[in-house]
């Protein structure tokens, strides 16, 4: 993999282009210190990417979507207050986005074309979505070719590739039982080029930009866990991070929603808040203009970053799932409690029923002594 | 019927490392229920402002936890260590006089005799459901560590149980941690039962013998 400075020659740098498009010194400044805090190193390093961004050229991105709701998109295009979207859109110059770019038709295609052949091994492959693969993979098709053919050919070609949100993970939604479409993720067609996860639904963009200026300051790619997940993003629990954890430890729960412990804004665990097994920098990296985030905002959280969050994270409201195939009212506590009651009564019939044998057992020996006595 | 003067036979069954796991084991489960029906749905409305209920329930579950951990472990250890009442080969009737014997034990509780037959240890019904319960026992350590990984990334966190969450959703994990539970009360209900049963009927101080260790057992031998 080459230095971050190599990736193309002719376009600026990315703090030429920041200069070009009216962003400060003092904003640049502050988007490098957010940057250091999301990849969870000491402040003493935003002059550090500073540094590093001010040489390094912006890197070519294109950005396939799939089997997707454009949630990512929609997150990207959310990143920050309109100077941030700007340094986002300019540390990462998208030469492809289906969504957000003018051209149309076989012009857009071409453009994908071009920075597949010219920058090959060079530029940064974002995918959103997943990619079905039953029948051929002709549930999803993008300019009359399957998903399966193109993210074969963009992301083999890429210098990596980064799956952004739970569909391009693992499938995500598109995957979930009974799976119609064969949906999986990108790690599992692509192989032969290092990608980068970022688990979500939608993914923060925070994330998908601290990986790329992670890239351009040390030149590698960030630390993953077994998910393949940055662990600068995804190393730390919701449940750890989380505003409200000392009602969790206190016992304070929100019961009903729109309760006084949910004016009080107590902990969401009760209403089957998936916090405590959930690994993500949502706490700390915010949302919406770095103002709130789902927890914070009244919501519990509902594992989107997990595995198959779909199948595994169900129910979202509650904290135990309930039996399939015994109704809907039947929750495992009312199945479990019966069975412990219908043990109770089974013992108690059978102490009732040997009670009244050993009665009668008792009778037939009065009767046989009296048969003898005669 | 059996005359006055009838001798019995004091036999030392249960060692003290038996008798320790059965009376920790009690102490654990119950700790273990309540606290793991509060932590599954929070039934406390905490009143104080310094309130740590959650925090206190965890820490009885997971002390409580460590220690049948430990019980079940030394009771294997003495299954194999211990005498021939407590090894390991009691608990899944292979042999014919254990196949006899499940099938005895089985028509007296079905008033199919009149009498208990006789068990110097363990009969093969209660050692097959010993048996059983240890396998449950088994999956409740695993899946209760599995759960625990999420707090605690060790390695022996891991050995305990986050092998498990690797192989299954935690979903699924938790649901069958907290449904196991109540099979555990539905054999406790039956082996009192059975123990008052077998103690009256069998007059052998079966019920005292968990306490003390001796049986006094009259007949054969």
């Amino acid at each position: 993999m080459g230095e971050g400075k190599d990736l193309r020659d002719s376009s600026p740098t990315v703090y030429q282009a920041l200069r070009q498009r009216g962003v400060s010194r003092r904003d640049f400044m502050k988007f490098c210190s957010l940057m250091a805090a999301t990849l969870a190193l000491p402040a003493s390093f935003a002059p550090k990417i500073a540094e590093a961004l001010e040489k390094a050229k912006r890197p070519s991105l294109v950005w396939l979507e799939f089997q997707d709701c454009c949630g990512n998109t929609e997150s990207f295009l959310r990143a920050s207050n309109p100077t941030v979207v700007d340094i986002v859109l300019d540390v990462l110059s998208v030469d492809y986005h289906e969504t957000i770019m003018a051209p149309a038709g076989k012009d857009a295609e071409k453009s994908l074309q071009d920075v597949v052949k010219n920058q090959k091994g060079k530029y940064i492959c974002v995918v959103e979505g997943a990619i079905p693969t039953r029948d051929g993979g002709v549930y999803c098709c993008v300019g009359g070719r399957a998903a399966i053919d193109i993210a074969k050919e963009v992301c083999g070609n890429s210098l990596a590739t980064i799956a952004m949100g739970a569909c391009a993970w693992d499938g995500g939604i598109p995957s979930a039982n009974p799976n119609p479409t064969g949906a999986v993720g990108v790690k599992d067609v692509i192989s032969g080029v290092p990608i980068i996860n970022l688990p979500g639904c939608p993914a923060n963009v925070v994330n998908l930009t601290g990986t790329v200026v992670h890239y351009l300051t040390f030149g590698s790619l960030p630390l993953t866990d077994n998910n393949g997940a940055p662990l600068f993003g995804y190393g730390t629990r919701i449940h750890d991070a989380c505003q409200r954890r000392a009602h969790y430890d206190a016992g304070r729960y929100v019961r009903q929603w729109g309760d006084e412990g949910h004016r009080n804004g107590w902990c969401l665990y009760y209403m089957g808040c998936k916090g405590p097994e959930t690994y993500k920098n949502c706490p700390t990296a915010l949302w919406n203009d770095r103002t709130s985030w789902p927890v914070g905002a009244g919501h519990n959280c509902i594992g989107c970053a997990s595995p198959k969050f779909w199948d595994t994270m169900t129910p979202f409201y509650s904290r135990l799932a309930s039996i399939p195939g015994f109704g809907v009212e039947s929750t495992a506590d009312k199945v479990g409690l019966g069975l412990a009651i219908a043990t109770a009564a089974g013992v108690t019939a059978h102490a009732i029923a040997r009670a009244g044998r050993k009665h009668i057992r008792h009778e037939d020996e009065e009767k046989t002594a009296k048969t003898e006595d005669k | 019927m059996a005359g006055a003067a009838e001798v019995r036979r004091r036999i030392y069954v249960w060692e003290f490392p038996v008798r320790l796991s059965h009376w920790v084991n009690v102490l654990a489960i119950t700790v273990l229920s309540v606290t793991g029906l509060y932590i599954g749905t929070p039934f406390l409305y905490p009143v104080s402002d310094t309130a740590f209920t959650m925090g206190w329930m965890r820490f009885l579950h997971l002390t409580a936890g460590y220690l049948f951990l430990m019980m079940v472990a030394l009771r294997v250890y003495w299954s194999f260590a211990g005498n021939k009442y407590s090894n390991w080969r009691v608990f899944v009737p292979r042999s014919k006089s254990q196949v006899r014997d499940l099938k005895e034990v089985t028509n007296y509780y079905l008033f199919k005799r009149s009498t208990p037959p006789y068990d110097e240890g363990h009969t093969a019904c209660a050692a097959f459901a010993y048996f059983l319960l240890f396998l449950i026992f088994l999956f409740q350590i695993f899946s209760g560590f599995a759960l625990f990984n999420n707090n605690s990334h060790t390695a022996v966190h891991f050995i305990l149980g986050g092998w498990l969450a690797r192989l299954i959703n935690i979903k699924t994990i938790r649901f069958w941690h907290h449904m196991l539970m109540y099979p555990i009360w539905a054999f406790v209900i039956v082996h009192i039962y059975l123990s008052l049963l077998m103690d009256s009927s069998g007059k052998n101080g079966l019920l005292g013998s968990i306490f003390g260790g001796y049986k006094f057992m009259a007949g054969r031998g």
